[in-house]
C-alpha cells in the first residue's frame, strides 16, 4: 500500500481498530446475547434486502414507459402464506431464544456472591457483605457469579452494564436482581438508563473487573472495618429486636437463625420463601408477614430506617445461623416498658415452632 | 368546499372539509414548535459535555419534543386532517356522522395545545413524554399539572375524532358500498379509531391519577404509602403501546391509496391488508408490558408479551409484502407521494425489524432505555408516520385545494428527507448497541462521532422537512389547477370535482364496483368520452 | 340494526344532476339520508361513548381490584366506615331515577308532553337527592379526617374503640401501623371512584335540566326522540356504574 499514505493509514487503522459496533463482551453472557443479536442482525439484513430487491426490481420492470397496460391481479393465497408463515416462524425461533437468555440472565445460581446496590439520586452506592462501599463504581472478581440486589431510595432508576450486557431497574420499594460472570478484566461503562431527573446523566460509573487475587486485594483494603452483617447486628441491638426476636421459649417473635432460605408457614395459612425481599418486607410491613403461631404485634420501621439500613439487617439475618449472641445481648438490653407484666397472647408457641424447614 | 367566507363561517364550520384544515393548519404548527426542539435535542449532542444548556433545560426539551409530537402532530395527523377530509367522501357520504362533535374534537385540540403551550413557556415539564412515577409526582417541581390535563383534553379530541370515524363507516355507507368494496385507507383508520376509542380513556384516567397524586398526596403510586409505581406503569402502557399503533395505522392506510393510484393497480391481497390492520388493532391491546421487561416483572409475564408482541409484528410484514407485489405486473411512475411511499417501506421495514430485536425479551435487556429505542420509534415514526403523512398530504393536495404541487422541488424534497433521515437516526441503532443511554445531556467521548453525525443528518431533514411548507403554501395561489383526477385514481373521491361541493355530491352515489377497479374506470372514461 | 341503509323513497342514479328534492323531517340534519339513518348513527355513537366511559372507569377498578387484593384487612375495617342505609338509599334512589327516565323515553315516543316532563322532572330531583345524600356522606368523611391528603388520620382504625358508632356494630380489631397506613388508599378510591360518579352524575343532571326547558317546549314530543333516548343511555349507565361501586366498596367482606 504504498501509494497511502502512512499518516492516513495510520489513523485508518487507529479508527477501525478503536470504532466497533458493539461493546466488548466482558461477560459470560455477552457472546450468548450477541449470537443472537447477530442472528437478527443477519435476518433483518436478508429481509430488508428482499424488500428491496422487490421494490427496486419491480419499480425498473414495471415502470409506465416500459409496461403501460398493468395487469389486475387479486392476490395469491400462497403467497400470504409464505410472508406469514416464515416471517413469523423466525420470530417464534427469536422469542424462545430470546427467553432462554432472560430466564439465565434472571435467574441467579445458588452460590453467586450477593452485592447490594442502592439508587439513588444520582449516585449509585454498592454494598459488598464484607462491608467495603463504593460510590458510582463496583469492584467484582472475574470466574465467580455475582448477583446484585437493587433497589432504589427514591425513583426509579436503572443500573446497566453494556459490556456485560445486563440491565436491571431499580425501583422504590422492592428489591430487584440481576447476576453476571465478568470474563475479563478492565474497566467498563456504568449508566444509569432510566431518566430520573436533573443529573441522570451524570449518574454513570465504573466496573472495574480484577483478577480474583487482585480482587481480594481491593477487599483488604477498601473495607472501613465493620462487614454488613456486623452492622446490621448493631442496628438489631439498637432497634431493640431482639425484645421479640431472642430465642426464649416464651419470645414474642419467630427465632431468626436459620430462617433465610426455609419457607416458612404465614399466619393466613400461606408459605413463603424466605428471601431478601421478604425479609426486607417483614421489617416494612410486618402485619402482612405474621408468621404461625404468633400475633401481629411486630411495629413497623418504615421511616425509622434507610434502604441501607435495611440491607445492614437483611444481610445479618441472613448470616444468622445460631442464637448464641442474641442472647448474650438480650441480658443486657432492657426490654420495652410496656412489655412488662403483660401477659402472654394466646396461642402462642415457643421458638423454633412454625418453622417448617426446606 | 362551503362556499362561506369569513373567519367565523371557518370557525363555527360543521363542514368535514373545513374541519380537516383548521387540523392542518394547527398540526403543522405544532411539529415545527417539536421540530425546533428536536434541533436543540441534536445541536445539544454534537460535544459530550453540557454545553449548550444546563441538564435540566435540557431535560424540558426533550420531554416537551416528546409530548408534542406524540399528541399534538402523530396521533392526530392522518386521520384527523386526511381522514376527516377524505373518510366521508369515501364511504359515499355528505359528511361524518356527527359534524358538531368534529368541530368540538378540534376545539379541544386547540385548547389542550393552548394550555401546553402555556405550561410549556412558563417553566416547562421535565417529566420525559413517559411521565414516570415517583420522579413525576413527587420530585420534579415544574408544570406537571399543566401538562397532564392539557393531554388530557388532547385525549378527548382523539375519543371524538375516532368515535365519529366508527360511527360513519358502519352506519352512513352509501348504497352497495359494502366492507370489501371500502378503500384500504378506511379498513386502517378504522383500526385507528378502535384503538383511539378504546385506549385513550385509560390514558385519561391515568393522567388523572398522576394529577390527584401530586395535589393531594394521597399515595396510589408511592410506595412509602402502599401505592405500587409499577401499577402506573401498567396503566401508562396500556394506552401507551395501542397510541403507536394509532399512529402508524392510519399512514399504512395512505400508502395502500397510493401505491395502488401510482402503479394503477389493486392492491394485492386485498383482504389480507384489511385483515392485518384489525389484526394489529387487536393485538396491539396485548403486548403492553413488553415496555416493562426489566422492570421487574414475572418470568411468566414477559413470556406472555413477548410472544404476543412477536405476533402482533406479523401483519405489519405482510401488509409490506402486499404493497410491494401491488408493483408486480402495475405501471408504474414516480410522482412524490409515490417516492414518499417508497420510503416509507423501506424505512418502516427498518423500524418494525428493530422492534423485534425488542420483543425479543434476552435483546431486550441490552438494547432497552439506550438510543437503540430511539432510533427504532424514529424509524416507523418519522421514517415510517412522517413520510406516509407526507406522502398523503401530497396526493389528496389537488383534491383538497383544487391545486397541484409543483412536481420536481417535491420530488426534491423527499429525496433530501430520506437521506437526511438516514443520516440521522441510523448511526442511533449503533450508539443504542454501544449503550448510550437515552435522555442523556452528556455522554462519555467515544460516543460524539456517531452523534456528530446524526447531528449533521438533522441539519439536512429539517431542510427536507422546511421545503413542503414553502412549495405547498405557494401551490395555493400559483400552482396549477388540478381537475378532478390528475392521478386516474378510482376512489370515490376522485369522481368528483377538487374541491368538493359542500355536501361531496350531488346526491348519494351507489357503489356497483369494487375497490381500485381500474377496469371500472376505464369504462368511465370510455363513457364519458362518447357523451362529450 | 341493518348497516347499510338503503334511501328508501327512490333511486338515485349515480352522477345525475340534482333529481327530485326529497322531503325530509325538519329534525333531520341534512347529511342524514334519512331520519332512520340519524337515529340509527346517533344511537350508535352513544353507545361508543359509553363503552369509553367503562374503560375510563376501568382504570379505577382494576386499582381497586389489585389494592384490595393486597391490603384485604385495611380494605375490610374501612369500608365499614361507610353506612349501609345510605348507600342503599342512593341506590334505590338511583334505580327509580332509571326508572323514571326509562318512563320519559317511553312518553316522549307516545307524543305525551305532559307526562315526559313529569317524569324528567321527577328524575332530576332524584338526582338531586342522590347528590345530596352523598354530600351527608361525605361531610361525615370530611369531618372525621378521613379524606386522603394532608389531613388524613388513621385513628379509627388504629384505635377502633375511639369510633363508638362503628365499634358497637362491627367490633374491629385495632390494625397495625403498617396496615392502618393503606385505609388511606381505600379512601382514596372510594372518592376518586364515587367522585368521578358524581361529577358524571352532575353532568347528567345538568343536561337534564336544559332537557326539561326544552321538553316543555315540545321539542321532543314530534317524533324526534333520538336526545331523549340516548340521553336515557347515558343515565342507565351512570346507574349501572354506581351498581358496581355500591357492592364492591358497601358490601362485600362487611361481617369478616
Amino acid at each position: 500500500m504504498s501509494h497511502i499514505s502512512p499518516v492516513l493509514w495510520q489513523f485508518l487503522v487507529k479508527w477501525l481498530t478503536n470504532f466497533s459496533l458493539y461493546p466488548p463482551q466482558a461477560s459470560k453472557i455477552a457472546p450468548q446475547m450477541d449470537a443472537l443479536y447477530f442472528f437478527m442482525v443477519l435476518v433483518s439484513l436478508i429481509g430488508l434486502t428482499i424488500v428491496i430487491l422487490l421494490i427496486t426490481a419491480f419499480s425498473i420492470m414495471y415502470r409506465q414507459k416500459k409496461h403501460p397496460v398493468p395487469v389486475q391481479i387479486e392476490g395469491s393465497t400462497m403467497l400470504e402464506a409464505t410472508w406469514t408463515i416464515i416471517p413469523l416462524g423466525l420470530f417464534l425461533i427469536m422469542f424462545v431464544w430470546g427467553a432462554l437468555i432472560y430466564f439465565r440472565v434472571y435467574t441467579p445460581p445458588a452460590n453467586a456472591m450477593n452485592i447490594y446496590v442502592v439508587g439513588k439520586q444520582w449516585m449509585w452506592k454498592a454494598e459488598h457483605p464484607g462491608g467495603q462501599h463504593e460510590i458510582n463504581s463496583l469492584h467484582i472478581p472475574t470466574g465467580r457469579a455475582v448477583q446484585l440486589t437493587l433497589i432504589s431510595q427514591d425513583v426509579f432508576h436503572s443500573f446497566s452494564i453494556p459490556a456485560f450486557r445486563v440491565k436491571r431497574e431499580a425501583i422504590p420499594g422492592r428489591y430487584t436482581t440481576v447476576w453476571f460472570e465478568a470474563t475479563t478484566p478492565g474497566t467498563y461503562h456504568l449508566f444509569c438508563t432510566q431518566y430520573c431527573g436533573t443529573d441522570h446523566s451524570h449518574m454513570i460509573g465504573d466496573i472495574v473487573v480484577m483478577t480474583p487475587d487482585d480482587f481480594k486485594r481491593w477487599l483488604a483494603g477498601s473495607t472501613s472495618g465493620a462487614s454488613l452483617a456486623q452492622n446490621g447486628e448493631r442496628l438489631f441491638a439498637s432497634l431493640s429486636c431482639s425484645a421479640c426476636h431472642n430465642a426464649r421459649p416464651d419470645a414474642r417473635g419467630p427465632n431468626l437463625a436459620n430462617v433465610y432460605g426455609s419457607k416458612l408457614a404465614l399466619s393466613n395459612g400461606q408459605s413463603q420463601l424466605a428471601d431478601e425481599a421478604f425479609i426486607r418486607d417483614a421489617i416494612l410491613n410486618p402485619s402482612q408477614h405474621v408468621t404461625q403461631g404468633y400475633a401481629p404485634i411486630m411495629p413497623t420501621y418504615q421511616g425509622q430506617i434507610s434502604e441501607d439500613g435495611v440491607i445492614a439487617l437483611v444481610e445479618y439475618i441472613k448470616q444468622l445461623n445460631s442464637d448464641y449472641r442474641i442472647q448474650q445481648t438480650t441480658t443486657t438490653t432492657t426490654l420495652l416498658p410496656e412489655s412488662e407484666g403483660k401477659a402472654t397472647p394466646a396461642g402462642q408457641k415457643p421458638a423454633g415452632q412454625g418453622m417448617v424447614k426446606q | 368546499m362551503s362556499k362561506e367566507k369569513g373567519l367565523l363561517s371557518w370557525l363555527l364550520t360543521g363542514d368535514h372539509k373545513r374541519i380537516a384544515m383548521l387540523y392542518l393548519i394547527s398540526i403543522t404548527f405544532f411539529f415545527f414548535i417539536g421540530g425546533a426542539l428536536a434541533g436543540l435535542i441534536r445541536l445539544e449532542l454534537l460535544t459530550p459535555q453540557s454545553d449548550l444548556m444546563a441538564t435540566d433545560t435540557y431535560n424540558k426539551v426533550f420531554s416537551m419534543h416528546g409530548i408534542i409530537m406524540i399528541f399534538f402532530f402523530l396521533v392526530p395527523s392522518v386521520p384527523a386532517t386526511i381522514g376527516n377530509f377524505v373518510i366521508p367522501i369515501m364511504v359515499g357520504a355528505k359528511d361524518l356522522a356527527l359534524p358538531k362533535v368534529n368541530l368540538l374534537s378540534w376545539y379541544l385540540y386547540v385548547a389542550a395545545g393552548i394550555l401546553g403551550l402555556y405550561a410549556m413557556m412558563t417553566g416547562g415539564v421535565d417529566t420525559g413524554w413517559t411521565f414516570t412515577t415517583p420522579l413525576s409526582t413527587h420530585y420534579l417541581n415544574t408544570n406537571v399539572v399543566t401538562t397532564g390535563l392539557a393531554i388530557f383534553i388532547a385525549g378527548f379530541s382523539s375519543i371524538f375524532t375516532g368515535l365519529n370515524f366508527i360511527v360513519t363507516i358502519h352506519k352512513m355507507r352509501c348504497p352497495g358500498m359494502t366492507w370489501f368494496r371500502l378503500p384500504l385507507f378506511v379498513w386502517s383508520n378504522y383500526a385507528a379509531s378502535i384503538l383511539m376509542v378504546l385506549g385513550t380513556p385509560v390514558l385519561a384516567i391515568t393522567l388523572v391519577l398522576v394529577v390527584l397524586e401530586r395535589v393531594a398526596g394521597i399515595g396510589v403510586f408511592d410506595p412509602a404509602k402502599g401505592g405500587d409505581p409499577l401499577l402506573f406503569q401498567h396503566l401508562f402502557w396500556f394506552y401507551s403501546h395501542p397510541a403507536v399503533y394509532i399512529m402508524i395505522l392510519p399512514g399504512m392506510g395512505v400508502i395502500s391509496e397510493t401505491v395502488s393510484t401510482f402503479s394503477r393497480k389493486r392492491v394485492f391481497g386485498y383482504t389480507a391488508v384489511a385483515f392485518s390492520s384489525v389484526a394489529i388493532a387487536v393485538f396491539g391491546f396485548f403486548v403492553w408490558a413488553h415496555h416493562m421487561f426489566i422492570m421487574g416483572i414475572s418470568n411468566y409475564s414477559m413470556l406472555v408479551f413477548s410472544l404476543l408482541t412477536m405476533l402482533v409484528a406479523v401483519p405489519s410484514a405482510i401488509k409490506i409484502f402486499n404493497w410491494a407485489f401491488t408493483l408486480y405486473k402495475g405501471s408504474i411512475t414516480f410522482e412524490t407521494p409515490m417516492l414518499y411511499s417508497f420510503g416509507f417501506m423501506g424505512l418502516f421495514t427498518i423500524g418494525g425489524l428493530t422492534g423485534v430485536f425488542l420483543a425479543s425479551s434476552g435483546t431486550d435487556i441490552h438494547l432497552t432505555e439506550t438510543y437503540f429505542i430511539v432510533a427504532h420509534f424514529h424509524f416507523v415514526m418519522v421514517g415510517g408516520m412522517l413520510m406516509a403523512f407526507l406522502a398523503g398530504v401530497h396526493f389528496w393536495w389537488p383534491k383538497m385545494t383544487g391545486r397541484m404541487y409543483p412536481e420536481k422541488i417535491s420530488q426534491l424534497a423527499a429525496l433530501i428527507t430520506f437521506i437526511g433521515f438516514n443520516f440521522t437516526f441510523f448511526p442511533q441503532f449503533i450508539l443504542g448497541t454501544l449503550g448510550m443511554p437515552r435522555r442523556y445531556a452528556t455522554y462519555p467521548p467515544e460516543f460524539q462521532v456517531l452523534n456528530v453525525f446524526s447531528t449533521a443528518g438533522a441539519t439536512i431533514l429539517g431542510v427536507g422537512y422546511l421545503l413542503p411548507i414553502l412549495y405547498l403554501t405557494w401551490s395555493l395561489k400559483y400552482g396549477e389547477i388540478a381537475g378532478d383526477n390528475p392521478w386516474q385514481a378510482t376512489g370515490l373521491e376522485w369522481q368528483i370535482q377538487s374541491p368538493p361541493l359542500t355536501e361531496n355530491f350531488p346526491s348519494i352515489p351507489i357503489m356497483d364496483h369494487e375497490a381500485y377497479d381500474y377496469e371500472w374506470l376505464e369504462g368511465q372514461k370510455e363513457k364519458v368520452a362518447s357523451v362529450g | 340494526m341493518s348497516d347499510s341503509q338503503v334511501v328508501s323513497n327512490q333511486v338515485v342514479v349515480h352522477g345525475a344532476a340534482e333529481g327530485a328534492h326529497h322531503e325530509h323531517l325538519p329534525y333531520q340534519r341534512h347529511h342524514f339520508e334519512t331520519y332512520a339513518q340519524q337515529s340509527d348513527a346517533t344511537n350508535f355513537a352513544m353507545w361508543l361513548f359509553l363503552l369509553t366511559e367503562i374503560m375510563f372507569f376501568g382504570g379505577l377498578f382494576t386499582a381497586y381490584l389489585i389494592y384490595r387484593n393486597w391490603y384485604y384487612p385495611a380494605f375490610v375495617e374501612a369500608s365499614h366506615q361507610l353506612q349501609i342505609f345510605w348507600g342503599t338509599a342512593n341506590t334505590a334512589v338511583l334505580i327509580t331515577s332509571s326508572f323514571t327516565m326509562a318512563m320519559g323515553v317511553w312518553s316522549a315516543e307516545m307524543k305525551k308532553k305532559g307526562a315526559l316532563v313529569l317524569c324528567l322532572v321527577i328524575t332530576f330531583i332524584l338526582g338531586i337527592v342522590f347528590l345530596g345524600i352523598k354530600t351527608i356522606e361525605y361531610s361525615e368523611k370530611i369531618e372525621k379526617h378521613h379524606v386522603p391528603g394532608f389531613h388524613y388520620s388513621m385513628q379509627s382504625f388504629l384505635n377502633p374503640q375511639s369510633d363508638p358508632e362503628v365499634y358497637k356494630e362491627y367490633k374491629d380489631k385495632p390494625l397495625p401501623y403498617d396496615m392502618a397506613r393503606h385505609t388511606e388508599i381505600y379512601f382514596f378510591l372510594y372518592f376518586a371512584m364515587t367522585g368521578m360518579h358524581a361529577l358524571h352524575m352532575i353532568i347528567g343532571i345538568a343536561i337534564l335540566g336544559f332537557m326539561i326547558f326544552r321538553a316543555r317546549a315540545g321539542a321532543y314530543t314530534t317524533g324526534h326522540v333520538t336526545f331523549v333516548e340516548n340521553f336515557g343511555l347515558y343515565w342507565h349507565f351512570v346507574d349501572i356504574i354506581w351498581i358496581y361501586l355500591f357492592p364492591l366498596l358497601y358490601l362485600i367482606s362487611r361481617h369478616q
